[in-house]
């Protein structure tokens, strides 16, 4: 069989799997390798952080200005404290409850990643809504090292009691 | 069970068995969890670290039926032992070179690993020899409820198990299946494959290397997104197409048998000869050479030969197991002497000089 290109000998036979219909095609191997480098993007070597935090700098650029997003860069997580840029540079987010503090600008990420919005897989058999309770510990025990730092005992003990509270109530 | 148990053995993986093991190396499902309680490992103290690794220690080593744990505190650990573990794929690369508390437990047949305080606070994996995802999936499915029994993870009503990296929010899943594809090499027909395969939205990695091209051909399939569909569809999506792709490697070994017999016998011959008599090799051109001969083995180009013994060369001849096996550091120099030495040593053993006059 003769290359479909040249006059060479067909040496290659290569079904393309890619677009409607497989097709054949026999070529030479000059013919060949051309056919199978050209068009072909460079192999992606970027981490998935990496990857994440260019999708995100497309999200950002859409219908923001410099100030708009040097505000949406200082905005934090009352929970853990991360900042908006903190997330944005690393690709990794501080606490569970950044999925509700940055939610605005989460979703469309996450749209964007995953093409849904809704979670339909399995579920904790315990109340999975005493997690959301869990996380403001967190909170509380940033609070309570402050207060101890702060030598204000008083928030301390208070605080440590709220948090020992949460901590039995649902301890398994 | 020690660690230094572990290196003598072939585990899970590499046993060479269950269904379509000439081309699929192993099925492998991980979960990604969090404790709802604790900051995300890039936000976590070092007293919330260690506080994470003690408190997911002491669950897991509770769960009853749990047998002999391989409990391993990765921040104590030796270099040399950090890299036998990911050479072994019971950590991730990532795990053996981050900083602070850390461990991982593994069970006596490394089928298991659960990595803590890795990008997540537990990632659990388990992990089978030839296509099983069906049998993954139930184990590492009672596994997370066995633990979630235990543990508050994070959880979120419409976003499900809230991960660090948003990439992994919903289901927290990934399902991968390794598989050994060098006649789709030899005929240049891979990077078509992958380029289909990243339409469907899953991802193509080389097990050993970065990008398409991967030592000793073999790369692992697995999904991209984890939200928005169930653990039973994520794990349909790539049980749907392994077996297409298994057929166009069976195609292409077909056709290099039939079009050029001489050409990929020469190819396999002379592989499994300079494999058994290099005196230095380096682990790249191990790889590469075994890779062929795997592929011979399995077309019976080379009949003295099974594949669990040469799916455990793959494993042995890398750097930290050749370390541990001849009991000492070597540079790479030495190493690339020490390699070829074990290679003469495994591949010329029952028979000596009566195999190499066989091809």
């Amino acid at each position: 069989m003769k290359c479909q290109q040249c006059e060479k000998p067909a040496t290659f036979h290569i079904t393309e799997l890619t677009g409607g219909k497989p097709q054949e095609l026999h070529l030479c191997e000059e013919h060949a390798r051309e056919y199978l480098t050209s068009g072909s993007e460079p192999a992606s070597t970027g981490s998935m952080a990496a990857v994440l935090a260019q999708q995100m700098a497309q999200q950002m650029a859409v219908g923001q200005t410099a100030a708009e997003l040097a505000e949406l860069d200082q905005q934090a997580c009352p929970v853990c404290g991360i900042t908006f840029y903190e997330f944005r540079s690393q690709g990794r987010l501080g606490c569970p409850h950044d999925y509700t503090s940055f939610q605005a600008q989460l979703e469309p990420l996450i749209l964007n990643i995953h093409g849904e919005r809704e979670h339909t897989g399995k579920s904790p058999k315990r109340c999975p809504q005493g997690a959301a309770q869990r996380t403001q510990l967190i909170r509380l025990r940033r609070e309570m090292k402050e207060a101890v730092e702060e030598e204000n005992y008083e928030r301390a003990t208070e605080l440590r009691d709220k948090i020992r509270r949460i901590e039995v109530e649902d301890n398994p | 069970m020690k660690l230094d148990d572990l290196t003598n053995k072939s585990g899970e993986w590499l046993r060479g068995s269950g269904p379509e093991a000439d081309i699929v190396i192993s099925s492998r499902i991980r979960l990604a969890r969090n404790l709802a309680d604790y900051p995300f490992i890039s936000r976590a103290t070092r007293q919330d670290r260690t506080q994470i690794e003690h408190m997911l220690r002491e669950r897991i080593l509770r769960i009853e039926a749990s047998g002999d744990l391989l409990y391993l505190n990765v921040e104590e650990l030796e270099g040399v032992d950090r890299q036998l573990l990911v050479e072994r794929q019971l950590i991730s690369r990532e795990h053996a070179e981050s900083q602070g508390a850390r461990a991982v437990a593994i069970d006596e047949c490394e089928k298991f690993s659960l990595m803590i305080n890795e990008e997540d606070h537990l990632r659990m994996q388990v992990m089978q020899s030839g296509l099983n995802l069906q049998s993954v999936w139930e184990q590492i499915n009672r596994l997370d409820d066995l633990i979630e029994d235990k543990v508050t993870f994070a959880f979120h009503e419409r976003l499900g198990y809230l991960t660090a990296c948003p990439t992994n929010v919903g289901t927290g899943m990934r399902v991968s299946v390794m598989l050994h594809l060098p006649a789709l090499v030899i005929t240049r027909q891979i990077d078509k494959v992958f380029r289909s395969l990243q339409k469907i939205s899953l991802a193509v990695r080389g097990l050993y290397g970065e990008g398409s091209q991967a030592m000793g051909d073999f790369y692992q399939i697995s999904n991209q997104i984890t939200l928005g569909k169930t653990e039973a569809d994520l794990i349909q999506q790539v049980a749907e197409i392994v077996p297409v792709i298994i057929d166009y490697e069976r195609q292409a070994r077909d056709f290099l048998i039939k079009e050029s017999h001489e050409n990929l016998h020469d190819r396999v011959s002379r592989a499994y000869g300079i494999l058994r008599t290099a005196q230095t090799i380096s682990s790249e051109e191990t790889m590469h050479l075994l890779s062929s001969v795997r592929m011979g083995v399995n077309l019976g180009l080379i009949p003295d030969l099974e594949i669990p013994a040469i799916n455990e060369l793959f494993i042995h001849t890398q750097p930290a197991h050749l370390q541990k096996l001849s009991g000492m550091e070597l540079s790479t120099t030495d190493r690339n002497i020490e390699r070829a030495r074990y290679l003469r040593r495994h591949l010329n053993k029952e028979d000596g000089a009566g195999g190499a006059d066989k091809n």
